[in-house]
């Protein structure tokens, strides 16, 4: 295993890391703040993709799919806040699970009715295809380049935003005590929008960032949703900051684990069996990693609250 | 909304064709991530029995949202309360095994517009079951043994890691000659493959062969054209059907795929289809629509022949395959299973709609391996 190969890889698990950050945060904010669990945050990935990839077949443009990923995920978030999500505050756990469930599927069969059953075409500008070569010879995508550095611009903007402004102030404070922060005279149920909104348009930018190397199609917000339930677990749900740890330490365990864990079992066993064991551990290697986090942590990383 | 379609449409059926003497139950996908090849073969189906001027066929077509559960319980409605004479319609293997074999225990016809899992195959094939698409190895024997012709000696193969993906590098494997510089079972419904990629590149393989049907093959495809990466690939049809390549674009041009139709097979029945298929729903037939449509001729031509209610004649009937397929030359094996050409297929362009010509015959008059295991 050459040494190329390995840092490949560890760009492979930023990359991927950075991405499932910009779901989780939504995820984690919503999550965090108005303590709801909203199933329906995949569908607002792939509502991203879907604006990206209209936009940019009609217009030829990619950076202006993107403008409109956010801004239809970001309304689509909102709209749905304020007509389902708002109701389901005061309710329990188990009814926001099936309205938001009942979402995915309003939001499936939408799409489909609006689009068709068969995936869209988004592809990576020109400007950012084909590979780069890294000092010591490595070739590597040049848009997954793009995508780490997109992901780390965000989570700074996220971190600036909710430690260094008045919004940040309240959404903190929304966090720690609602009935007091209302008492106090701020708006909460256009705090609260304005949460869901962000949420949503971070999932709509994700959505399009990752539609353009992937398929767009319907459902394609499901597999990652649950890849960010494990990040915000594991970071400790409400904590940006813990998001991001988690998000890195899952994207980086599932590709790493794929590569190192086959490779491992070669020196205990013969090769078809290391690879068959290997790959098997390696697909449960993140469920693994949020056991040992919460054994160790129970409120995860950066959880403040049980 | 497609479920209401298609109920609106059963009931249309049902209205204008009240003295119907077949009753045909369509259990396929119509709704999740692999509705595009349900509704093709649907639409292919349809056409055919359009085409046919019949009024005595009723077809009762219901979504099984991909999941084995529902279509169970759908076939048993169909056959218990709607009691139709022909069961078809199911995309995917393991569908297929949960449906056919209680199916034909019930004494119900059952004609495979597409899986063809190696169980039906071989012991546990039925007297009741046809299969009209393929086996499920077929396609990828094609590929080993255009590997072959190609003269790639090194090739690297990767699947999903579920029966039909063991399938796949097991049929690759059996005719491709050549050694191997790497085997990789991906995760099902991935959607990431830059960490394979990355093995590919390292691996010093002179080929990449692949079987990633859906959404799992686009993802690659564009991945792997921006990689940098410049081994030649072939894959099976599934993954260059005329409903994902335009998802795939350019990162598709040049790739060897190979399939048993295509749109350019020379014979007059294909011509008609392609055409009638394109005016009927405004978009170029994919190789699940010709599945569809060679289905329901195949009923219609043992229609004329036999009741499905006599069953020795009609599966007599249905096993002389006395239609003209869309790709030309069809007969069954001993074990209900297609012989018949597999041809390799090109990705090229036509003005801005990406398609499949063929370049070659990869496989001639194949039959399946398992033939010799089913004892009916």
């Amino acid at each position: 295993m050459s040494a190329v190969l390995v840092i490949e890889q560890v760009l492979n698990g930023l990359q991927a890391g950075v991405m499932l950050f910009l779901m989780a945060a939504g995820l984690t904010l919503i999550f965090g703040v108005m303590g709801l669990i909203n199933l329906a945050h995949g569908s607002l990935y792939m509502v991203g993709a879907f604006a990206a990839a209209a936009v940019s077949a009609a217009t030829g443009s990619f950076l202006l799919g993107l403008v409109s990923a956010l801004a239809a995920a970001a309304l689509a978030g909102a709209v749905v806040e304020m007509l389902v999500i708002r109701r389901l505050y005061a309710s329990d756990h188990l009814d926001q699970v099936l309205a938001t469930f009942a979402l995915i599927l309003i939001f499936s069969e939408g799409t489909r009715w609006l689009y068709g059953s068969f995936p869209l075409y988004l592809d990576i500008p020109a400007w950012l295809s084909g590979p780069t070569r890294l000092p010591g010879g490595i070739l590597y995508p040049t848009y997954r380049l793009a995508l780490i550095a997109v992901g780390l611009v965000v989570a700074l903007g996220l971190w600036v935003l909710i430690e260094r402004t008045r919004l940040g102030i309240r959404i903190r404070a929304g966090e720690n005590d609602r009935e007091m922060i209302a008492a106090l005279g701020v708006d909460i149920s256009r705090l609260y929008t304005l949460i869901f909104a962000l949420g949503a348009a971070l999932a709509g930018l994700a959505g399009a960032l990752v539609g353009a190397i992937q398929s767009v199609q319907v459902g394609m917000g499901e597999p990652v949703l649950i890849l960010a339930f494990v990040v915000i677990v594991i970071g400790g749900i409400g904590s940006i900051r813990g998001a991001f740890v988690g998000a890195l330490l899952v994207g980086l365990t599932d590709t790493l684990g794929g590569i190192f864990l086959p490779e491992l079992f070669k020196f205990f066993t013969d090769p078809a069996t290391a690879q068959s064991v290997g790959a098997s551990l390696a697909s449960m290697s993140i469920y693994i990693l949020m056991s040992l986090v919460l054994i160790w942590r129970p409120t995860g990383l950066f959880g403040a609250r049980a | 909304m497609n479920k209401l379609v298609c109920a609106a449409a059963a009931l249309a059926l049902t209205v204008t064709v009240a003295e119907a003497a077949t009753k045909v139950g369509m259990i396929t996908t119509l709704s999740g991530g692999g509705a595009g090849l349900g509704i093709d073969v649907r639409d292919g189906f349809m056409l055919a029995i359009k085409q046919s001027g019949r009024d005595d066929i009723e077809v009762v077509i219901e979504d099984d949202q991909q999941k084995p559960d529902i279509a169970v319980q759908l076939s048993d409605k169909m056959i218990q309360s709607e009691k139709v004479d022909v069961l078809t319609g199911i995309i995917w293997s393991n569908l297929a095994m949960a449906v056919v074999p209680a199916a034909t225990g019930q004494g119900v016809f059952y004609l495979s517009p597409n899986a063809g899992p190696s169980q039906l195959a071989g012991a546990g094939c039925s007297p009741l079951y046809f299969n009209v698409a393929w086996q499920n190895d077929n396609l990828h024997e094609a590929a080993g043994a255009w590997a072959n012709q190609t003269g790639y000696q090194n090739s690297f193969i990767l699947a999903p890691n579920y029966p039909a993906g063991k399938d796949a590098l097991t049929g690759y494997k059996r005719m491709y000659e050549g050694g191997l510089a790497g085997e990789l079972y991906t995760e099902l419904g991935q959607t990431d493959y830059a960490a394979e990629i990355a093995q590919i590149r390292a691996s010093g393989a002179d080929s990449v062969f692949f079987f990633l049907p859906g959404g799992m093959g686009i993802s690659f495809l564009k991945q792997y054209a921006d990689s940098g990466v410049d081994l030649p690939v072939i894959g099976p049809a599934f993954s260059f059907d005329q409903g994902i390549l335009q998802a795939v674009g350019a990162a598709a041009l040049g790739v060897v795929n190979t399939s048993q139709w295509s749109k350019d097979i020379d014979n007059e029945t294909n011509k008609a289809f392609v055409e009638t298929f394109q005016a009927e729903y405004g978009r170029l037939p994919s190789l699940y629509a010709s599945q569809g449509f060679d289905t329901a001729n195949l009923l219609i031509s043992a229609l004329d022949k036999a009741e499905p209610a006599d069953k020795e004649a009609f599966q007599a009937a249905l096993e002389e395959a006395d239609f003209s397929s869309t790709r030309g030359d069809f007969e069954f094996g001993p074990n209900h299973h297609p012989i018949q050409d597999i041809y390799a297929r090109e990705v090229i362009q036509e003005g801005d709609v990406f398609t499949n010509k063929i370049i070659g015959v990869a496989l001639e008059d194949h039959a399946d391996a398992y033939a010799a295991d089913c004892k009916m």
